[in-house]
């Protein structure tokens, strides 16, 4: 009998006054009694629809059935077929609007939980299993991967599956990618990409720090040394600023800057070697995940008074709902409709060796209405006129999106880019106007999520799989 | 992990290392930088290249020792390692073209400067270098100048070595002269780049500086090492020193802002500087 509750299990979480002042994971995970109960909210439809909304067609009604035995290793195990990181996905998959939001369940009440129990299995498989996977015959073709975040990490884990003796060359000098500076250890522990990425390695995958490619090696020099396809997963590069006043005054970061400084450098442990600035006053602005996850940083830092400044409604707002609702029981105030138009900072016209000078003092803001809906039918925003007011902050931080890395495109012929600066690919392959070479993920869409970069990664290895045995025969 | 395979103390807070990194070794390029963290929980901070041996696959790197990385790294001895190393990064020195040439250095900078030097003497230019210091004790590298450069000035603020002055004080005498060159090429601290820019503009020889702001990755991804440009119509324009440069238009930096946002962690570094001196203090005793 299906379990007829209109409501998830809830998702035992932190105590939010607790949590917004540590930096452990806010949700705590089902207990196997939890999921099991959520699993049997399963209606088993023959349809399938949750399928065909995962970006990487994952078989949910079988694992479900798997845990509705208790067998979760099992569901484990149909998890992994499909995706290379089921801890990662079953904690920043944006579920609702892929695999949850076409759940028969959720027409009327809420959708079964799939992501929590993507998670709980993932969880329960690294707590209780304790064999490596195993490394899979060699197949005696090479291919090299560009970046270790999630595109890379999964089309390397799909290449070496298949044999392929892969090898992933990382610029930074820790594997994960956004995973590991971007996103946060509350969000995403740190322990968990590391375990997903020795998982690779067990399998024979090489991953190779400190090499940044268009500089250190070039693609043709991967060709040259024997590779015989070359996937880019660069990710989403520079970061954008608004082109206001006052960007480059001391307290103005890029929220890739902000939450590299903390994730990836540790400035967020105590007595760290990376500074950042601490506590005081803080706005974000912009309304994505990345900006959510700035906020909840910033306020784990220590300061007082954190604001997420967005220019159109709480409606509009792309973060996720989940992580917006998580910020608002921390303590981060939303200001919407709201736009920044200089960024105000501190001047001693009497001292210049003043240390405030060059500081940031407020952020200076109109605001605003919606409009028209534009191109893609968001509705604008619009200013309202003689609406300046001053926000009195001390650190600003930008987050309102990113352009793809620009090193591979200078560094390499034949490789066509779009107006944006993302590769120009075939949708179903990756394939680029390069021959033997793929791209995929932020390097090819801008900013997007994990699992759509983890589906791209999976398409090109498919691809690739099949253009080098095209050519062997 | 990155071997060093020598060390020299070229003055008192000044340090020599070549590391062991092939595959930079075979890359790099004059006016290219590398970053390096010592250790597992070290920071990342980028240096800019001061040499290097495609063949014995190492790369030169001269230190000054302002804070704590830099005396972490500056206790480790030949045949230690450190934790990474990464480049070459950012684009190298444009020398194309280039026949007569001033190579303004000033302090640490002048490391920096020496294979720029180098390169266009290996390339048949005329090189007029100037190299400042503050006084005797801290003057390095005045060989290996002299034997790459048709002229050399050394310049000390206090007048214990070379010639009493700035280094902005022989360039503006050449410059005063009619001396023409095809380019100026400066490196040292910023404000010492500044002044030989605007002793530089009314010539309007072209003068790259090379900008060494604080950084994170140096791939162009956290925007850390932003700067402002200002064409001549005055537009701001920011670049990123880790993709764009690290060598801009000196007439188009605005120092004073890049010098503004150097400072903005000093009371960190100064805190953190004496904690790890008073470590290695420690240890000694």
């Amino acid at each position: 009998m299906p379990n007829m509750s209109q409501i998830k299990n809830p998702m035992p979480t932190q105590n939010p006054m607790v949590r917004a002042h540590n930096f452990e994971e806010v949700a705590l995970g089902y207990s196997e009694s939890a999921a099991m109960n959520e699993a049997l909210r399963c209606l088993n439809c023959k349809r399938m629809p949750c399928v065909d909304a995962c970006p990487v067609n994952i078989r949910i009604p079988a694992f479900l059935a798997k845990i509705r035995e208790g067998n979760f290793e099992d569901a484990y195990q149909i998890i992994r077929e499909a995706s290379s990181l089921p801890a990662v996905c079953g904690r920043v998959c944006p579920q609702e609007t892929q695999c949850e939001s076409k759940c028969v369940r959720g027409i009327k009440g809420e959708p079964v939980g799939i992501g929590r129990l993507e998670r709980f299995v993932a969880d329960w498989h690294n707590a209780h299993a304790d064999t490596p996977p195993a490394t899979p015959p060699k197949n005696g073709h090479r291919v090299a991967v560009v970046g270790s975040g999630p595109s890379g990490l999964s089309c390397a884990g799909d290449l070496a599956r298949a044999g392929y003796e892969v090898t992933v060359f990382e610029a930074l000098h820790t594997a994960g990618g956004v995973l590991v500076y971007g996103i946060p250890e509350f969000r995403l522990p740190k322990a968990i990409v590391a375990r997903e990425i020795e998982n690779l390695r067990a399998m024979g995958v090489t991953i190779q720090c400190n090499t940044v490619i268009g500089k250190t090696l070039t693609v043709d020099e991967l060709f040259a040394s024997g590779y015989e396809a070359v996937f880019i997963g660069s990710g989403a590069g520079l970061p954008n600023f608004m082109g206001i006043p006052g960007e480059s005054l001391c307290g103005v970061y890029s929220a890739n800057e902000f939450l590299t400084r903390s994730n990836l450098m540790g400035a967020y442990r105590e007595n760290p070697t990376t500074p950042i600035m601490r506590g005081g006053r803080v706005a974000v602005v912009g309304g994505g995940n990345v900006a959510m996850d700035a906020a909840r940083t910033a306020l784990r830092l220590g300061a007082e008074q954190v604001y997420v400044v967005y220019r159109r409604s709480m409606e509009e707002l792309p973060a996720r709902k989940e992580e917006v609702e998580h910020a608002k029981e921390e303590g981060v105030t939303f200001l919407t409709l709201c736009n920044p138009t200089e960024i105000l900072g501190y001047h001693n016209p009497d001292d210049r060796r003043d240390p405030k000078n060059g500081f940031v003092t407020g952020l200076k803001c109109v605001r605003c209405a919606l409009g028209e809906p534009d191109a893609r039918g968001r509705r604008r925003s619009v200013a309202i006129p003689d609406t300046d007011h001053v926000i009195d902050v001390d650190t600003v931080i930008m987050s309102i999106g990113t352009s793809p890395n620009p090193l591979i495109k200078t560094t390499t012929a034949g490789l066509e880019v779009n107006a944006r600066g993302g590769f120009v690919v075939e949708e179903t392959t990756g394939a680029t106007s390069r021959e033997g070479v793929y791209a995929g993920g932020d390097a090819v869409t801008g900013a997007a999520t994990v699992i759509s970069a983890m589906g791209a990664g999976k398409c090109a290895a498919r691809a690739i799989d099949a253009y080098i045995k095209g050519k062997a025969q | 992990m990155y071997q060093i395979l020598r060390k020299q103390q070229l003055n008192p807070t000044v340090t020599l290392m070549e590391i062991k990194a092939p595959l930079v070794a075979r890359k790099a390029e004059a006016g290219q930088f590398i970053i390096l963290r010592v250790d597992e929980q070290g920071e990342r901070i980028p240096l800019t290249i001061a040499g290097y041996h495609r063949e014995e696959g190492w790369v030169r790197i001269i230190f000054q020792i302002v804070g704590a990385t830099t005396a972490a790294l500056n206790e480790k001895n030949e045949g230690d390692s450190i934790c990474d190393f990464v480049g070459p990064l950012g684009c190298p020195t444009k020398l194309d073209g280039l026949r007569r040439v001033c190579i303004v250095g000033g302090g640490v900078g002048c490391a920096i400067a020496l294979p720029v030097a180098e390169a266009l003497r290996a390339r048949g230019a005329s090189v007029t270098s100037i190299i400042g210091f503050r006084s005797k004790d801290l003057v390095i590298l005045e060989d290996a100048f002299a034997a790459v450069s048709d002229t050399l000035h050394v310049m000390t603020d206090d007048g214990s070595w070379g010639r009493q002055g700035n280094v902005c004080v022989p360039l503006s005498e050449m410059l005063a002269r009619g001396e023409v060159f095809d380019e100026i090429i400066t490196i040292g601290p910023l404000v010492m780049m500044k002044f030989v820019v605007e002793t530089a503009r009314p010539t309007k020889i072209p003068c790259t500086v090379s900008m060494n702001p604080i950084m994170i990755d140096g791939t162009g991804m956290c925007g850390g090492c932003r700067l402002t440009l200002r064409g001549e119509d005055g537009a701001p324009q920011t670049k990123f020193a880790c993709v764009d440069g690290p060598d801009f238009d000196g007439y188009a930096v605005d120092f004073d802002e890049a010098m503004m946002r150097g400072g903005m962690y000093r009371a960190f570094e100064r805190h953190a500087y004496e904690t790890t001196c008073s470590l290695f203090q420690k240890e000694v005793h």
